[in-house]
């Protein structure tokens, strides 16, 4: 085994673009799961935002236009699951579970002709001279733009839900949704808004996975990674800051074991690969076990279903 | 304007007529779906849904098929369904599968090539156990850490995967094989194939035992107390802990039956139909599973049904690859919009639809 091959500078570097697809999908479950609503579809919200925008890309050559139809994609997909469970009043959890098992099979019917092609490569951000700092230039600035973009909106998120009306606002439907209501609140609207902007954060995740990860498109390519942010949600007891945390603990995770793969280390690769599940399910349990610290910040509202009666 | 109201009770003629209006449905919405693919939507339909069954050059193939598919996803259905009425969700049946062929299946690579009558039996324990203690990882940090278990149990699947993954290459892989993956071919040590028991009917162990399953289901659900108490935990919360109903026993109740009986799905699989442990030996039974749970409404009759019927689109899916070129991913999105479109009628049989305004609150 040869770990000298491995150099700090760029496993963390490698670790944040690893992060971010979680991050991403992740810091979009945050918002839902604040506004009360629970949506077990990320992983199929990620997976089809994969395939929206390497067909974009692909399509117009731009991965920026990629990005903006993996959003929109991903958004259009979570309207679905938001009408049933805001409209038709239908089990959050068994609609979540629907809208992944619908897009990966959807994601795969239409990524049928992208099988093997190259998607166009996105150009790394140009931050001049901040690039050629020792270490830091190579770790902090030598990323693509939506890495950056993916920390903007921690910071954005987190602003949103403390520091203004609307984020309060949004708080109070996930905390109790008929005071909300008894308050004028228009609890289906603001719910609807959150479901949407959580499917075009998961979009931008997978197709952050398709477009420069990996850079390729595969059937179900996500690999569970909807799921390890749904996990990471909790994980944050439901705080924008701990997501960064989470996500990034992750990617760490993920990096080490790949570059230990690489490395030769004398354990079945399988056992490498399972490794950042295991971690997760590590993570979970340490993180509920504390005395319910964490279920005791989850939204109060969390997955309940509204019907106003009045 | 379109107003819901709650009905005091759930209707029974909506919960019988719900399965069918979503499946028609779908029907609808799938055949526009082809077209759009560019395939007759008719021929398509018919393809999936009366060809595997009624076309004679087809039938005698495809109707054996029916029992081979429907087998493992009634035996996991049930399992499921009786989590799922009591608000315990393990939806990581497709992981306790791979672990109860695993473990059964290791049985008999073990003891190979002896031959004796208790080898069989033997593997159907180790298969149940394997899929039992697999789920008892999510049961038990459920209960004592309040871990959630929905994550918990989907995760675990990731880490069957690999772990099957690691079998089909390392362990398990045959040494006879010429160093391809794959496990020796159960099919070919009589002590411990599971054969079909009728010829040409597709019946084996495992079908055998989804209709056990259906029956025990059945009975506990309507005879038995455990059985009430998994309806009430889930129709009644609150009435079932004032009831003696303890949630933590019934968590582990619910995950052990079905992680059992996905196990069981998963030996019966490897040494029947499969034959063999690979990388690819799950095909998402697990999961489809889920959608046949509700699909027969968590009733143990309406999930045989519903087990028959999406075993008919497997197959039916199958031969529209093979007939129209209909792409195999068709058929996935055509299950998953079953789903959808049965938890969107839904709504009729606990709300009534009101046309017009609504009186004024008091």
């Amino acid at each position: 085994m040869n770990l000298s091959g491995i150099s700090p500078e760029v496993l963390i570097a490698a670790l944040m673009v690893a992060s971010t697809p979680i991050l991403l999908a992740a810091i979009g479950e945050l918002v839902v799961e604040k506004a009360g609503v629970l949506n077990l579809g990320v992983e199929g919200m990620m997976i089809f935002g994969a395939i929206c925008g390497f067909a974009v890309a692909v399509e117009t050559g731009s991965p920026a236009l990629g990005f903006l139809g993996a959003a929109a994609g991903a958004a259009a997909l979570s309207m679905l699951f938001g009408v049933l469970t805001q409209f038709l009043l239908s089990n959050q959890v068994a609609t979540g579970l629907a809208l992944t098992l619908f897009g990966l099979g959807l994601s795969a019917l239409v990524g049928q002709g992208y099988v093997g092609v190259t998607p166009p490569a996105m150009a790394k951000l140009d931050l001049g001279p901040l690039g050629d700092i020792p270490f830091f230039g190579r770790v902090l600035f030598g990323h693509d733009a939506m890495v950056y973009l993916s920390l903007a909106l921690v910071a954005a998120v987190w602003m949103f839900l403390n520091r203004s009306r609307a984020g309060l606002i949004l708080r109070a439907v996930g905390e109790s949704h008929d005071a909300a209501h008894a308050l004028g609140y228009r609890v289906v609207a603001i719910r609807l808004g959150a479901i949407a902007f959580g499917g075009a954060c998961a979009g931008l995740g997978g197709a952050y996975l398709s477009l420069i990860r990996v850079p390729q498109w595969t059937e179900g390519m996500t690999a569970g990674a909807g799921w390890i942010a749904l996990a990471i949600v909790v994980f944050a007891s439901w705080r924008p800051w701990r997501v960064l945390l989470g996500a990034y603990l992750f990617g760490g995770v993920t990096v080490l074991q790949l570059n230990l793969q690489a490395a030769g280390l004398a354990v079945p690769v399988e056992y490498l690969s399972m490794s950042p599940y295991v971690v997760t399910i590590l993570v979970l349990v340490v993180m509920s076990s504390g005395r319910g610290r964490a279920a005791l910040n989850a939204p109060a509202s969390l997955g309940r279903v509204f019907h106003a009666t009045t | 304007m379109i107003r819901l109201e709650r009905r005091p009770e759930p209707s029974r003629a909506w919960t019988a007529a719900t399965p069918i209006l979503a499946v028609a449905l779908t029907m609808l919405a799938g055949g526009a779906l082809f077209a759009a693919l560019g395939k007759d939507p008719v021929a398509a339909i018919r393809t999936i849904f009366w060809d595997p069954l009624f076309n004679e050059q087809f039938a005698a193939y495809s109707r054996p098929q029916l029992l081979v598919k429907a087998g493992p996803l009634i035996l996991i259905a049930i399992g499921l369904s009786l989590g799922f009425r009591a608000g315990v969700w393990n939806i990581g049946a497709e992981g306790q599968y791979i672990i109860g062929a695993i473990c059964g299946a290791g049985v008999a690579l073990a003891l190979y090539p002896a031959e004796s009558a208790l080898i069989f039996p033997a593997m159907v324990l180790a298969g149940a156990l394997g899929g039992f203690l697999w789920a008892m990882i999510p049961a038990i940090l459920k209960t004592r850490f309040n871990t959630n278990e929905i994550l918990v149990s989907l995760l675990l699947v990731y880490v069957a995967e690999q772990l099957l993954a690691s079998m089909a290459l390392g362990a398990m892989r045959n040494p006879e094989g010429g160093g391809f993956p794959g496990s020796r071919n159960l099919q070919q040590y009589p002590s411990a194939h599971n054969p079909e028991l009728l010829a040409n009917t597709g019946m084996h162990w495992g079908v055998v035992a989804a209709f056990l399953a259906v029956i025990g289901a059945y009975v506990l659900l309507n005879r038995h107390i455990t059985g009430f108490h998994i309806r009430l935990a889930g129709e009644a919360p609150k009435a079932a802990r004032f009831a003696g109903v303890r949630p933590n026993a019934l968590v582990v109740f619910c995950f052990g039956v079905s992680g059992a009986l996905a196990g069981l799905a998963g030996l019966f699989e490897v040494s029947g139909p499969s034959g063999q442990i690979s990388i690819d030996f799950n095909v998402g039974y697990g999961f489809t599973a889920i959608i046949v749970a509700f699909l027969g409404r968590l009733h143990p009759l309406g999930i045989l049904l519903a087990g028959l019927l999406m075993a008919l689109t497997y197959i039916g899916g199958e031969l529209a690859q093979f007939m129209l070129g209909l792409p195999a991913a068709a058929i996935q999105a055509f299950q998953g919009m079953l789903l959808f479109f049965l938890l969107a009628v839904d709504v009729l049989t606990n709300y009534r639809v009101r046309l017009g305004r609504g009186e004024v609150a008091r």
